[in-house]
């Protein structure tokens, strides 16, 4: 439907795919063309018959027609030509196999190497197996190989037996009493052909569809001219492709061959050609064979050839199947817009303008359809192609500008091809599309500029930050994408992840700092705070009765909340901040760090990374989207975290080099703590070199001392922390970030305001750099705190030189770290999950393969859909209690009322 | 491929060891039915496998193992003994 003039024609199914090795009878039977002749072209310039660019094999140019079928060059599927080989060749493929085979049959008789009833007993086995087990008929195979490999005197001949040597690909070597002596292809060749065909079976390989001696090739198949197009240089030169050159060679040298045998050369001579040709014809199939030597265009570049064309990234399987390039889509880097919905998208109008959707007229759009088209390609809201149904004809408005009169004459069945305007879905993605999340279905929204817009509330999801990151557009042109899209892609859709029980979706930095300064008790708003920070939602009522009346009208700002939460809503969870002196046993504590909601009213507790943060299994938004659904959730993400912002904008968030210095007090209070740690470390010192220290169990003395030190000194560290976070004032936005999770952590805090702390490599000590010590600055062998790596002073302080040094050393580490983990774990993920694509769970529960065999019997034993659980939980019992507890005090309230 | 030697039946004690029980024709015809599978779809498990031997199970036989399981409680998987 949405491309009007593509038709399928439906000739025949593909039913099942058989691979085998092709047989030289088949590449006979095949062959077009016997080529004979290592030239190309006559001299006027016309191809040689039974040369590599026969016209048997295909028609290729426009308007020739195939000698062989009669097709023009769209309709001839190009046919193959074959080379005669003067001697047999390996194939380098199947030198594992021919290994395999040659060790486990006999030299003599070629049979399998085990006892005959034992051979009638496997064979009924393997037989039974390959019907239904396929996968144990393998393994057997391979246990009969391993066995039969071991006997060295053939139960059916007697002959003694010898190992076979081989070296990759193509060479294999016979280890006899008298010395090595090298199997020649004809040799192997012999030795495959007297295996009997059950015998065979018992290997592993179907008799009918892979002879094991048609993998040493008697004929080369060619393959058609389509495969290896020549192309046609500005100064009539034509430049071959690769397979072309290295065919060519081998046709000389294995005409070369042909003389040599019929004119009775030496032996030695004939050897060597023949040797030449083996390795010609390994390395046409895979170029970058170990012991083989590469095929290269005039000495300089190796050839791409058959193996090359497949493998790697940019090979056929991954850079042109698994890898395809798209139309409709689009890349440009993205920025923020807290003010667009969770499910928009900025789109610049320039993509907009390329980005096309098939609109189809009908009577009730006609006038629409019209006015796109009269707009033409380069206005938005416009059109660039027309598509008449009757006239069965596209129309590009770029070259054909009677766009009021095309306009005129539209009707209902044409196609208006359209730009992309608002409300139109499209899938969003960043790379690595590691999870469902990482392609997403967004509502479009037209913007200038030139970069993508999304809010950040859907950064948690993609993974995405601002730092000049790019992200990808598709845009699904039929009804029925568009429509699936919308219903199973759109962002409030997967607020909820499949991977744990919990929302992904949730706020981040500012929007954590701005719900903590907007609930904390200290904040009351006046009448124009109020207003102005609603006035960031859309909500549309009465002001809310003020919590203060005197003097002035006050509110608060967990009624701001209250306002936007379902009016049966309950909640109950612990906040961030519920830490430290902080802490909140019951209800009954002031620090205003247990949230509870309430009939639809946040009642207590300050909102932080707990409450509302992204990845935070059990917040409010989890609640909310598995007890109201996501588009509750999705309205609440809009508006609550706008005025998140909003409260921002009003009451400000700013840290300066202020926020971070500590009284002289304090400094003078860690000065003392780091005097007794270094003393504890110079007394652990000398007991080591007095040899009374202590070991730990299980450690030598110099592991013991090092634990031991730094022991205390991570102590130290966290002490000094403590010391200097003390100090720090309850509204100091640092401390704020800190403790609600918005950014940074007490220890990012100590290191700022106290001391760095010891600096680590590898979990160790820095020990390293010259023979006996670190830095030249310290004495030989010193092991006191700074001469390995611990740093007393802080980032507001200041690093002394060695200390800076210290610093880069464990620096570097994180960023080696970073870049083994990622790229790791990345490939143990992509095994993982090719491993597992195709189970799918069925509606009774079951999981399966895609043969329909059972992988487990119920889904996760418990057949919980994780995406709905409570973090994990398919039933969270306490909030069942909790809710039928209030359940009961309101009824009780309301007989209260009524006596 | 019978592997020679004895199992000794102690195994079946192992806490680790799951209760197996080999289905009756009806019963299995049953759990086939009910899972709409052909036999051989079902997981396989070794005529080799030491409890297979204790149970005396052929091939083709059905096996019911009722385990412990950490999201479930108690779960029923079944097993098709295998020729090899």
């Amino acid at each position: 439907m949405s491309s009007p003039n593509f038709k399928f024609k439906e000739k025949y199914v593909i039913d099942r795919v058989q691979f085998g090795v092709l047989s030289p009878s088949e590449i006979r039977k095949m062959a077009k063309v016997t080529v004979v002749v290592p030239q190309l072209y006559e001299a006027d310039g016309s191809p040689v018959a039974g040369g590599l660019r026969d016209p048997n094999f295909g028609a290729i140019e426009p308007g020739e027609r195939c000698p062989v079928c009669g097709n023009t060059r769209e309709e001839c599927p190009g046919h193959f030509g074959k080379i005669d080989l003067a001697r047999p060749v390996i194939h380098p493929g199947f030198g594992d196999i021919i290994h395999s085979l040659l060790q486990a049959t006999c030299r003599q008789c070629g049979r399998l190497k085990l006892p005959p009833e034992r051979i009638a007993y496997l064979l009924n086995l393997i037989r039974r197996l390959r019907r239904r087990w396929p996968v144990l008929a393998r393994q057997l195979a391979k246990e009969i190989k391993r066995e039969a490999a071991q006997v060295m005197e053939c139960p059916h001949c007697g002959t003694r037996q010898f190992k076979i040597r081989y070296t990759r690909p193509i060479y294999f070597y016979e280890e006899r009493p008298e010395g090595e002596v090298r199997l020649t292809p004809i040799n192997i060749r012999d030795r495959l052909e007297r295996i009997p065909d059950d015998h065979i079976e018992l290997l592993g390989l179907d008799p009918k569809r892979a002879r094991p001696e048609w993998m040493v090739l008697t004929a080369l198949p060619v393959p058609p001219l389509a495969v290896r197009p020549s192309i046609t240089l500005e100064t009539a030169l034509k430049a071959e492709d690769d397979l072309t050159h290295a065919l060519n060679e081998i046709v000389r040298t294995n005409l070369a061959l042909r003389e040599q045998l019929l004119g009775g050369s030496p032996e030695s001579i004939v050897e060597a050609a023949w040797d030449r040709l083996q390795q010609l014809v390994a390395a046409y199939v895979d170029n970058e064979l170990p012991n083989v030597g590469q095929i290269t265009y005039k000495r300089k570049r190796p050839l791409k050839l058959l193996a090359q064309r497949l493998k790697g990234k940019e090979g056929r399987l991954r850079g042109n199947l698994s890898g395809k390039r798209v139309n409709f889509s689009a890349r440009t880097v993205i920025s923020p817009d807290p003010n667009i919905s969770i499910n928009e998208v900025g789109v610049p109008v320039d993509i907009a303008k390329i980005l096309t959707i098939p609109m189809r007229v009908t009577p009730d759009n006609i006038e629409e359809a019209r006015k796109f088209v009269v707009n033409g390609p380069d206005v938005w809201p416009g059109a660039t192609h027309v598509y008449k149904a009757d006239e069965d004809r596209k129309i590009d408005l770029r070259y054909n500008r009677n766009w009021k009169q095309l306009a005129e004459s539209l009707k209902p069945g044409d196609y208006v091809e359209r730009h992309l305007v608002n409300g139109d879905i499209v899938l969003f993605n960043r790379q690595p599309s590691l999870h469902r999340m990482s392609i997403m279905g967004h509502i479009v929204r037209v913007m200038s500029g030139r970069t993508f817009r999304l809010n950040l509330l859907v950064c948690p999801p993609y993974n995405a930050d601002f730092d000049g990151d790019e992200m990808n557009l598709h845009v699904p042109r039929s009804e029925d994408a568009m429509a699936e899209a919308r219903e199973l892609l759109l962002v409030e859709k997967h607020i909820l992840t499949p991977r744990y029980g919990g929302p992904i979706i949730g706020g981040r930095q500012d929007y954590i700092s701005g719900a903590y300064l907007l609930t904390i008790k200290t904040t009351l708003l006046s009448k124009e705070e109020v207003v102005r920070i609603l006035a960031a939602t859309d909500y549309v009522g009465e002001m809310p009765e003020p919590a203060i009346i005197k003097p002035k009208p006050m509110w608060t700002g967990k009624q701001m909340i209250s306002l936007h939460l379902p009016n049966d809503m309950n909640f109950r969870g612990k906040a961030k901040i519920n830490a430290g002196n902080l802490m909140c046993g019951s209800i009954d504590c002031m620090n205003d760090s247990i949230v509870v909601v309430k009939n639809g009213k946040l009642l207590m507790g300050v909102l932080d990374k707990k409450g509302i943060g992204a990845e935070e299994p059990q917040n409010i938004l989890h609640i909310m989207a598995l007890e109201y659904g996501h588009n509750t959730v999705k309205n609440f993400l809009d508006n609550v975290f706008r005025m998140f912002i909003r409260v921002l904008e009003v009451k400000g968030l700013t840290v300066s080099y202020g926020d971070l210095e500590i009284p002289k007090e304090a400094r003078e209070k860690i000065m003392k703590k780091i005097e007794e740690a270094r003393n504890e470390v110079r007394k652990l010192i000398d007991e080591y070199r007095k040899g009374t220290l202590e070991t730990l169990p299980g450690r030598t003395p110099e592991e013991s001392l090092e634990l031991r030190i730094i022991d205390v000194l991570n102590r130290l560290r966290d002490e000094a922390g403590s010391i200097a976070i003390s100090y720090l004032d309850a509204f100091n936005d640092v401390f704020v970030m800190a403790r609600t999770g918005a950014r940074g952590s007490d220890i990012n805090i100590t290191q700022m305001s106290a001391m760095l702390g010891q600096q680590s490599v590898r979990g160790q000590r820095i020990s390293r750099g010259f023979r006996t010590r670190t830095l030249p600055h310290f004495e030989q062998n010193d092991l006191s705190p700074e001469g390995r790596g611990f740093v007393s002073h802080s980032f507001v302080e200041g690093l002394r030189p060695t200390e800076v040094f210290m610093h880069a050393g464990a620096g570097r580490e994180g960023l080696v770290d970073t870049a083994v983990k990622t790229s790791q774990s990345g490939y143990m993920q992509r095994r993982l999950i090719n491993a597992l694509q195709d189970l799918v769970v069925s509606y009774d529960g079951t999981v399966r393969d895609s043969y329909g065999n059972i992988v487990q019997f119920r889904y996760g034993e418990d057949g919980a859909d994780p995406m709905l659980t409570y973090h994990g939980k398919p039933v969270d019992i306490d909030r069942i209690i909790e809710s039928v507890r209030l359940h009961k005090v309101s009824i009780d309230s309301r007989k209260e009322v009524r006596k | 491929m019978p592997k020679p030697g004895r199992v000794s039946k102690k195994i079946l004690q192992h806490e680790l060891v799951p209760e197996h029980r080999v289905l009756t024709l009806e019963e299995a015809a049953e759990v086939l039915r009910k899972l709409g599978v052909r036999p051989w779809n079902l997981p396989m498990i070794s005529i080799n496998d030491p409890i297979v031997r204790i149970l005396k199970a052929k091939p083709g036989d059905i096996i019911e193992i009722r385990r412990r399981s950490p999201t479930a409680g108690e779960s029923i998987v079944y097993r098709i003994v295998v020729p090899y």
